[in-house]
């Protein structure tokens, strides 16, 4: 059955209540993660300073997020005297506008059956899918050039050019490494290529195209400018196209960079591990345990559609967690090292990736 | 060695040694001012003295004699495990060549010299102050200048009164040093 | 020297040089000192290298003080080496007096050097790599210098500036417990070393920083006054140790290791493996230790100790001597030179016989190595200069004094 319109337009809120609100709070969290996990990786404890007045509780160091954001808040905002007023406000906008549009057409869980209405778990169903997040994904270099630009600042213009050659140098191969997926099932959106992973474990993306898997991790850690790839914001040497940022403004910027490794890890979930699946169990038959045990009417549907949620959490945190252990093991990249690992490795072996994929399903078509 | 090197010398640059006061492991020659880079070129490319290294080029300010500052340079041969102590005496006002064209070391060394004591040297590429900032009055290690005077690069913001050191009376202090009475 | 506009023109596109200051305040540059560089692009053309920020009057300050009293300063210097140049100042001045210390004192001496090169290069090699982007070894490396200097704490109460030589021998002897205490440390150290190195020896993107970066031939280093690590990075083994040795180092076995190519993964391989040559020191010394005193038996020129100075009446008056007048310290000038972690660290002190020094001069050992980072950085890009700055091991205090 159908919706009436009026409670599409509020399944719709709802949904766009759940995906934001779930990115910006794992978005804040890894803030917290990330020093705690640090301080795991070094030997350390992390911070476990910040307490709520009132009741004391220090919650192993959550109280920081708190505690940052005010500091955020109340710190001075300032713009150097020569910066161009327009683009140096507009670029922490920039940073993360395109990322939350994004956010759109992911899917976190498929077509649940709500007291006989048929709800997909996806904001926004575009025929053009995939292709939509990398549009709007190559808006955000904007946000990095204008910002180094407009800072009137020596350092800030080094990072911004930095930046605009490393992030279109990655974004081919992260283009590439993906086309064969788009060959394999014969579509870019990911609402079918998560039906298509249904069933047996075998049919994830990651068994299918295990090395473009690979090469799609790469490329995307290079697009969220985070270690090793991350000489356009080098803290120990040029600080970057924000040194000039302060306050709510560096902010964002801060919490676009983290909202970008929540959205990769989303993507290499729907695209290579199954999306919200768990192998062998079929949601159909959950949610007719769940009617039989109680009875027909919204809990059931709901309850399949928490677990659904609940598994493509689950994989998305597990990918947080790599992606930052990544940072605090490798050192980073030379600037023309890392032009030549963009083009000169990752790009031929995209192209071959495709090659060998075309080749094989020729021979067993 | 020690002879070795004055015979040496003997022959390229005639009358440059002075003196030479062999002491276990610290050999000093003192040379004449004006022969210092002739000599100091024969020692460097003498096969058999082959004194690469520059290791120290330094000066001290004996205000009491009548030629007031040494320069020193101490040289290390690397093959023969050596170490050897130049000594020349400049006057005050006087300039000494520059050795920075046989040691490219000698360029930050000499710089810091000029600074510290006022000694010129010919020939150098850039002989600007390295340690204390450009406009800077006066030359520090001198044994007049006093320990604590007050130059400021930038002018200080509150009015305090601000005064030097009565100046330094060199003599007057040596009496005391002599008597071991200055403390 | 060339203009760097005209060597732009004509290979590439019509572009000016731009002119950047890494400037005095920046986190790669330790702090002090100034490099004005000239771009074109991401390609170094020049580099002019500026100091004296903080410059802070070491030897006009030696001249109004005692001897002993400017072993403090001493410890400023270098300070992540303290205990080396005290021994270093402490033994310039002895050779003026023309004494010897008994053998512990030698010994004593010998084991602190070499416990503050193993701390020195542990911090060298942690900065460059944090300055890369590899923060955890620099923690990891933190950690093990953390162990050695709990020891030295015990031994002479502090652990920076621990001034703990005297003119005619040491403050401070070692305490019971110092071989236990040693042999636990070695083990963290030797740990956090195999940590560390395991994620950095072998890994590709740092061997790419570090391989051909701040290349510098032989006969370059020796030109330009090269001395310690970065020098036998070239292939020329220069050692005091080995070379003019001093103390009771020709009684201990050990190798100097050098390199052949000059550029800074041979300086990091080296300062690894002089870390276990160090260690290696130690543990022979601690066996070769003898009994007796860490000091001369002449107390015009050690303070004696209270047994002396309340039980007769020569001791009585040396200490009085020593405390109003300094140590009896004759005419006469010396230089003296150790192997301190970064090079030949020598003092050149001239004495009038008077109470107060009349000249302290410290061979600033990094200052060649700084003065020349333009031949080391030319050609390379501006993200070389970091890691070329680290491995030099500048250390402001003996740059500036």
């Amino acid at each position: 059955m159908e919706l009436e319109p009026v409670w599409q337009v509020v399944v719709t809120l709802v949904k766009i209540a759940i995906m934001i609100g779930f990115a910006m709070t794992v978005a804040a969290v890894l803030t917290w993660q990330e020093r705690k996990q640090s301080a795991a990786i070094q030997d350390r404890i992390g911070p476990n300073r910040a307490y709520i007045p009132v009741l004391g509780w220090k919650l192993w160091g959550l109280v920081h997020l708190v505690a940052d954001g005010i500091k955020m808040i109340f710190k001075e905002d300032f713009m150097p005297v020569g910066a161009s007023r327009f683009l140096f406000q507009i670029a922490p906008v920039i940073a993360i506008l395109p990322l939350i549009i994004s956010l759109a057409v992911i899917p976190f869980g498929g077509v649940v059956n709500i007291n006989g209405y048929d709800i997909s778990l996806q904001i926004a169903n575009i025929n053009s899918g995939i292709l939509f997040i990398f549009a709007f994904g190559s808006l955000s270099v904007y946000s990095s050039v204008l910002g180094g630009f407009a800072s009137d600042n020596k350092f800030g213009l080094i990072g911004a050019l930095r930046t605009s050659a490393q992030m279109i140098s990655y974004e081919i191969s992260q283009g590439l490494t993906i086309v064969g997926l788009f060959m394999i099932w014969q579509t870019v959106m990911l609402d079918k290529m998560a039906l298509y992973q249904a069933g047996s474990i075998f049919n994830w993306g990651v068994f299918l195209q295990p090395f473009g898997f690979l090469l799609f991790f790469a490329a995307s850690v290079a697009e969220t400018k985070r270690a090793p790839f991350d000489l356009p914001e080098g803290e120990s040497e040029i600080i970057g196209y924000f040194v000039e940022y302060s306050g709510l403004k560096f902010g964002l910027f801060f919490i676009g960079e983290f909202m970008e490794v929540v959205i990769v890890s989303m993507l290499v979930t729907t695209l290579f591990f199954g999306s919200y699946h768990i192998p062998w169990l079929e949601w159909n038959m959950v949610q007719s345990w769940f009617e039989s045990m109680l009875g027909a009417g919204w809990l059931p549907g709901l309850i399949v559609a928490a677990l659904m949620i609940l598994v493509f959490v689950v994989k998305v945190l597990f990918f947080c967690f790599f992606q930052l252990l990544i940072r605090w093991t490798l050192p980073r990249f030379r600037y023309d090292q890392l032009m030549h690992f963009g083009w000169k490795f990752l790009l031929p072996l995209a192209i071959a990736n495709l090659v060998i994929t075309a080749v094989i399903m020729l021979m067993m078509a | 060695m020690l002879d070795k090197i004055v015979k040496k010398l003997e022959t390229a640059t005639k009358g440059a040694v002075l003196e030479q006061i062999p002491v276990d492991q610290d050999d000093r020659l003192i040379i004449d001012k004006n022969m210092i880079h002739q000599v100091c070129r024969t020692l460097k490319q003498d096969k058999e003295m082959d004194f690469k290294l520059l290791a120290e080029l330094t000066c001290v300010d004996y205000i009491e004699e009548e030629t007031r500052f040494e320069v020193v340079y101490q040289l290390y041969s690397l093959s023969n495990k050596y170490r050897l102590r130049l000594k020349a005496r400049v006057a005050e006002g006087d300039s000494i060549a520059s050795v920075s064209d046989i040691w490219r070391v000698a360029n930050p060394l000499e710089r810091e010299v000029y600074d510290m004591f006022g000694v010129k040297f010919n020939n150098h590429p850039a002989l600007t102050r390295i340690l204390m900032w450009e406009g800077f009055e006066g030359h520090p290690l001198r044994k007049d200048f006093p320990l604590k005077r007050h130059q400021a690069i930038v002018p200080l913001r509150m009015e305090i009164e601000v005064k030097d050191d009565p100046p330094y009376n060199w003599t007057k202090y040596q009496k005391k040093r002599k008597l071991g009475l200055d403390k | 020297m060339s203009d760097p506009q005209k060597d732009i023109e004509g290979k590439e596109l019509p572009s000016d040089v731009m002119e950047i200051q890494l400037g005095p305040s920046h986190p790669a540059t330790h702090g002090i000192v100034k490099l004005d560089t000239k771009l074109s692009g991401e390609t170094v053309l020049d580099m002019d290298v500026s100091i004296g920020f903080l410059h802070r009057g070491f030897e006009k300050m030696c001249e109004h003080r005692d001897w002993n009293q400017n072993m403090v300063f001493t410890d400023r210097l270098n300070y992540c080496s303290a205990p080396a140049n005290n021994a270093a100042y402490a033994s310039a001045v002895e050779k003026i007096c023309g004494v010897e210390l008994p053998d512990r004192g030698q010994w004593v001496r010998l084991i602190v050097t070499e416990i503050s090169r193993v701390c020195d290069h542990l911090v060298c090699v942690a900065a460059s790599v944090m300055e890369l982007g590899g923060f955890s070894v620099y923690l990891y490396f933190i950690q093990a210098r953390e162990e050695l200097w709990f020891i030295l704490d015990k031994i002479c109460g502090s652990r920076l500036t621990t001034s703990m030589s005297r003119i005619g021998g040491q403050a401070y002897d070692l305490y019971d417990g110092f071989e236990d205490d040693i042999v636990a440390a070695f083990a963290k150290v030797r740990q956090a070393m195999e940590d560390g190195s395991k994620m950095i020896t072998r890994n590709r993107i740092f061997y790419d920083r570090m391989r051909d970066v701040g290349k510098i031939s032989e006969e370059d280093a020796i030109d330009l006054g090269f001395t310690g690590p970065v020098l036998r990075s070239t292939g020329c083994d220069y050692d005091v140790r080995k070379a003019n040795p001093y103390w009771k180092y020709p009684e201990v076995d050990f190798e100097v290791p050098t390199g052949d190519r000059g550029d800074n993964y041979d300086r990091y391989l080296i300062r690894m493996e002089e870390i276990e040559q160090s260690m290696h020191i130690i543990d022979q010394a601690i066996e070769k230790l003898p009994e007796g005193n860490v000091f001369i038996d002449d107390f015009k020129i050690f303070l004696s100790p209270k047994s002396e100075t309340y039980n007769s009446i020569e001791g009585l008056i040396h200490h009085f001597k020593i405390i109003m007048n300094g140590p009896a310290v004759p005419k006469g000038e010396a230089y003296f030179a150790i192997e301190s972690p970064n090079g030949e660290h020598g003092y050149y002190v001239v004495s009038d016989g008077g109470s107060l020094p009349y000249r302290v001069r410290a061979r600033p050992t990094c200052l060649p190595m700084t003065m020349a980072l333009p031949e080391l950085c030319k050609g390379g890009m501006i993200a070389d200069i970091v890691p070329t700055f680290g491995s030099i091991n500048m250390i402001g205090g003996e740059l500036e004094r």
